[in-house]
């Protein structure tokens, strides 16, 4: 057995990185039937109330949610980075892009905190016993809109979260890490982010560009 | 040979605190931590199931007030199918054979998989609660709007639970087709891979994209009991049937979870006990993964009488009918295994023989269910409970001590006595007959499933339901003492007791903690019992000297 | 010869022998091939027992022939089946158009049953030998299912949406009612008894029960009680649809799509009126979910369909 390698049950630290990899592209599959199940509850309230779910849609914000579009895309693009500078041993501008990243990511909780928070205010939030008032012409689901917004923003912004708190860990664990080791979490890392920024450019155009 | 293993650190020697085995990433420990709990969720599930029977035994509510009746069966169903039946072989004889029978020294991610028993036990805590609490009303299928407006009972707790618990099958998924796809041993080409592996591989497929719809499904009913989003609510412009797809779509596929190991464990042992290859090995490896892909495509036979269009269910039934070939050409080439052998009746092959029989009946049963118009009269009868106990009591439970018995030398290093392993072996194929043969009859003259009473003429047949429950119960008892037993008196049992091909018997018994002292080179197909030249000797209690009898 | 032991349900419907036909027939094919499986394993295991004599040369691990053979076999039995059921099947979306239209609610944990007549009954459902019967099924809270097992017909009332179940009652009696699907605490009791009438003594129970009003009688006063036809009468200043002869005919919509005015499409006018706007007229109309409810609702729609007297074409309603 390698002294380089994680698990007794690898030979050779490449074959552990590809096994990391493959494990990886498994779990995004597994997410994708998540938001997929999410997706078609979705949709199939989207064609029943076409109206509702337009009219209501409106009241999202069109600037923020484009400008968290933007930041979470040039995460990708700063993981990407990360991942290309691993893979060339240098370990400084790794580190930098993969704190960049990070700190996006969490730019990007913070304009979606604004966002609840001016919902809530505005008084289109219809969960935790929040007042809901809706001067559109069908209230009832328009406030199914909101609960469905919020359930599947919540649940990419939860993803999104544990793809932080990662970033995190793997920078905390990075001095005492060997090289491989490096290259094969921020390739297992970056796979996960891209999957979670991904689910985001479904949601943006889904949730926000009904009908504008 | 024996004598080897004696003088070898098995992985059991590798300390026996508390620490040891609780903070082990060792495949095969992690297998037992995974048996002893799923055997404790098997008595209280079956606890539940006994009072039900006591209660079903009187047409009127003699026993227990109907609240309670409700719980029960809610429990029984949800403890037996997400704590006991989904993990049951995959949790402990996948993960200790896979990376045996593939000649690697551990899963993928030994810390992923000692995760995910810890994720178990973490889900598991939820729904003991909800038991403790005061128990759960809606029956397994968590249907809205019951579930979500009207029960009374720890619906949340309970839902959490079985969303936590779908997390630990997640992550032994990928463990398991990582592990498959990358740690085979030399020579090891797909196909020619055990059955088992091939099995197991097909059910981390399903559990790997089945699971996260089950895991939404359960999010939005949590999310509709705690902050009251309307997402299955009519009144709120929400639809109950969205629900039912939504879970039909994971648990419909989470009976092939449950079943697919099953017919794993029964390609070994037939093969093995009857000295021949399995016949038509090719077409049981891919009707496995025949299964596992229609799977996806029928659950919508469960809501034939739902509401749902006429045309969805035509669709559905006749996809239907099509995943049941796969089973039929699994069950014709297990039986043509026997032809021209050399057969012996130890334990495991009495089980595998009664899966045989129990599994055909129970998919015939299943012809009935899935033929539109006989399913409109039997659906949610007792011919649906009958149904799918046959595949999954006198299937898959049955497969599974079938593999305990087959493997239990390799695991413990010890043998279990063969004949208390036979009699048990026939008191759960005599007390499974009893117990759900009648509810066929049951369902078909009318009598409703999920009745705390019913009407009197019914009687006759529960009765000899509730009668059989009580051998069944003794026939699962049994096991539970002499294995028990086997553990610190059994005879020490050689490498390869039963004169088995494949690599986990190429191994000592119990295996030294990375498996393989050598790694193993694979050269042969699987299965090659009958070839010239190849003399496999068979374990004999009489003729150790270890002083233990047979009896 | 079965000692007081039921081996099989009375059969009391137009359908219930066509479906028995099926399943004595899946009985003898299971039988026959599980009994063939049973045999041949049983051979199997006592002739080539270890020890035994028997010839074991020839033998072969696979074989493509039998492997093609078993699931082409397979294939037709199972094409077969399938066809037999869904077209016995099938029939359940087409009662005659002259069939007897009753609706039943239920609710946690009983039926309730009105007959056009307005003769209202509770976990009890008289109906005539020999008359096609419609019950239009609704749900007041959890889903529900209607279940008499002499008839072999079963059908799910679904909250929000009404479901139909058809049957034509061929023997007098009294059979069973469940509710199969389970709706909480008291589902066991939730049930009772169908009284199968000759339809002389079906008549004289009618007229026991009083002379109530028709149901949609009541759903016309209701109509009007609501306001409704403040907006649709002939008279209103405001411009609403019309409703004389809708039930049953296409509807051009605002989107310009088309729908046919069925059952489905009367409820969601009613509770969301915003959803599928008749082309032409504003969407003024407010929704009337969590004033009406079932109950009502069934009224309602009796009275929207009396106006529509040709019935309508091709029976589309159960659509």
């Amino acid at each position: 057995m390698s002294a380089s390698t994680r698990s007794v049950a690898f030979d050779t630290p490449a074959r552990e990185k590809a096994a990391d990899a493959f494990g990886m592209w498994v779990f995004v599959g597994s997410e994708a039937m998540l938001f997929g199940a999410v997706m078609l509850v979705f949709f199939v309230a989207r064609v029943s109330y076409g109206p509702a779910f337009a009219a209501a849609s409106k009241h999202l914000s069109l600037t923020l949610g484009t400008l968290n579009t933007a930041v979470l895309i040039t995460s990708s693009f700063t993981m990407a980075l990360a991942h290309f500078y691993s893979d060339a041993r240098r370990w400084r501008a790794a580190v930098g892009t993969l704190a960049a990243t990070a700190l996006l990511g969490i730019a990007f909780l913070a304009i979606k905190g604004t966002e609840y928070a001016m919902e809530f205010h505005e008084g289109i939030a219809p969960v935790l016993g929040a007042p809901f008032t809706f001067d559109g012409p069908d209230p009832v689901h328009a406030a199914f809109f909101f609960g469905l917004y919020f359930t599947m923003t919540a649940l990419h912004g939860l993803h999104l979260a544990c793809g932080i708190i990662v970033v995190a860990g793997l920078l905390a664990l990075w001095r005492g890490a060997d090289a491989s080791s490096r290259k094969r979490r921020v390739q297992a890392v970056g796979l996960y982010w891209h999957f979670v920024d991904v689910v985001w450019v479904f949601l943006f155009p889904v949730l926000y560009l009904i009908n504008r | 040979m024996s004598s080897d293993a004696a003088t070898q650190l098995s992985y059991l020697d590798e300390g026996a605190g508390p620490r040891a085995w609780l903070l082990t990433t060792d495949h095969k420990r992690v297998a037992w931590l995974y048996l002893v709990s799923l055997t404790a969720f098997f008595f209280l599930g079956g606890a539940f199931a006994v009072l039900m029977r006591l209660e079903l035994a009187t047409p009127g509510g003699d026993l227990v007030s109907d609240d309670v009746y409700n719980r029960l069966f809610s429990l029984h169903g949800i403890i037996m199918v997400w704590f006991f039946l989904v993990p049951s072989i995959p949790a402990t004889l996948g993960n200790f054979l896979l990376p045996l029978m593939i000649g690697a020294r551990d899963l993928a991610f030994p810390r992923l998989n000692l995760a995910s028993w810890y994720v178990f036990v973490f889900g598991s805590l939820f729904a003991l609660f909800s038991v403790l609490a005061g128990g759960v009303d809606t029956g397994w299928t968590f249907y809205t709007p019951l579930s979500t407006l009207y029960a009374n009972g720890f619906v949340s707790t309970a839902a959490m639970g079985v969303f936590i618990v779908g997390f630990s099958s997640i992550m032994t998924g990928i463990n398991f087709i990582v592990t498959v796809h990358t740690l085979r041993a030399p020579g090891l080409t797909w196909f020619r891979l055990p059955i088992f592996v091939w099995t197991i591989y097909a059910t981390a497929l399903v559990m790997v994209l089945a699971t996260p719809v089950l895991a939404a499904s359960l999010i939005l009913i949590v999310l509709e009991r705690v902050f009251g989003i309307g997402i299955f609510n009519p009144d709120l412009g929400g639809d109950p049937l969205l629900f039912q797809h939504l879970f039909w779509f994971y648990s419909h596929p989470a009976v092939y979870i449950m079943i697919l190991p099953g017919m794993g464990v029964v390609s070994e042992v037939l093969p093995c006990f009857s000295r021949r290859p399995l016949f038509g090995y090719k077409a049981v490896a891919l009707s496995s993964m025949a299964i596992a892909v229609f799977g996806f495509l029928v659950w919508g036979h469960h809501m034939f009488v739902s509401g749902q269009s006429a045309y969805a269910g035509v669709i559905f039934s006749f996809l239907s009918f099509c995943v049941a070939i796969p089973s039929a050409i699994k069950v014709f080439n297990w039986s043509l295994t026997l032809r021209k052998g050399e057969i012996t009746f130890e334990a495991p092959m009495l089980y595998a023989l009664f899966f045989l029989a129990l599994f055909t009946f129970g998919g015939l049963a299943g012809l009935f269910l899935a033929a539109l118009a006989v399913d409109v009269h039997v659906h949610d009868t007792y011919f649906v409970v009958a149904h799918f106990h046959y595949i999954m009591v006198g299937g898959m439970v049955t497969a599974y001590m079938a593999g305990l018995h087959f493997w239990w030398p390799k695991m413990t290093g010890r043998m279990y006595s063969e004949t208390w392993g036979r009699i048990a072996a026939a008191a759960t194929f005599i007390g499974f007959n009893l117990t759900f043969f009648p509810q066929f009859v049951l369902g078909f003259l009318g009598m409703p499933r999920r009745y705390h009473t019913y009407p009197p003429e019914f009687q006759f047949w529960h009765v000899l339901s509730s009668a059989g429950a009580v051998v069944l119960a003794a026939g699962y008892l049994m096991p539970l003492f002499y294995l028990g037993w086997s553990l610190f008196r059994g005879a020490r049992a050689p490498d390869n007791p039963w004169g088995a091909t494949g690599l986990e018997w190429q191994t000592a018994s119990p295996p030294p903690p990375h498996n393989f002292e050598r790694m193993p080179r694979v050269s042969r197909p699987p299965y090659a019992y009958a070839m010239k030249g190849l003399k496999h000797e068979r374990f004999s209690p009489h003729k150790e000297t270890t002083g233990e009898t047979a009896a | 010869m079965s000692f007081g032991i039921p081996f099989a349900p009375g059969e009391a419907s137009s359908s219930a022998g066509s479906v028995d036909t099926l399943f004595y027939a899946l009985l003898g094919f299971t039988g026959a091939l599980g009994g063939f499986l049973t045999l041949l394993v049983v051979g199997y295991a006592v002739k080539y027992r270890a020890g035994s004599g028997a010839n074991r040369t020839g033998e072969r691990g696979r074989s493509l022939p039998l492997e093609i053979g078993w699931t082409l076999a397979s294939l037709v039995i199972a094409f077969a089946i399938f066809g037999w059921g869904a077209t016995l099947f099938v029939r359940r979306d087409h009662p005659p158009a002259d069939a007897l239209q009753i609706a039943g609610l239920g609710k946690q944990w009983m039926w309730e049953f009105r007959h056009p007549g307005g003769q209202r009954e509770i976990d009890e459902l008289h109906v005539p030998v020999g008359k096609p019967v419609v019950v239009s099924l609704a749900s007041q809270d959890v889903i529900h299912s209607f279940f008499v097992p002499a008839f072999r017909v079963k059908q799910d009332a679904v909250p929000g949406r009404t479901t139909h179940v058809w049957f034509t009652a061929t023997e007098p009696g009294r059979y069973h009612l469940f509710c199969a699907e389970y709706c909480g605490t008291q589902h066991s009791e939730m049930g009772g008894w169908v009284d199968v009438l000759p339809p002389e003594q079906y008549a004289a129970w009618l007229s026991g029960q009083g002379e109530g009003e028709t149901l949609a009688a009541a759903g016309e006063k209701l109509f009007r009680a609501l306001g409704c036809s403040g907006c649709h009468g002939a008279s209103s200043k405001v411009r609403a649809p019309p409703l004389d002869n809708v039930y049953g005919r296409p509807v051009a919509l605002a989107n310009r799509s088309t729908v046919i005015a069925d059952e489905r499409y009367l409820r969601d006018s009613i509770l969301q009126p915003a959803k599928e706007v008749a082309a032409g007229y504003e969407p003024v109309m407010p929704s009337f979910d969590g004033l009406v409810d079932e109950a009502e609702l069934q009224m309602l729609l009796a009275y929207l369909k009396s106006l529509s007297p040709q019935g309508p074409p091709n029976n589309e309603a159960i659509r």
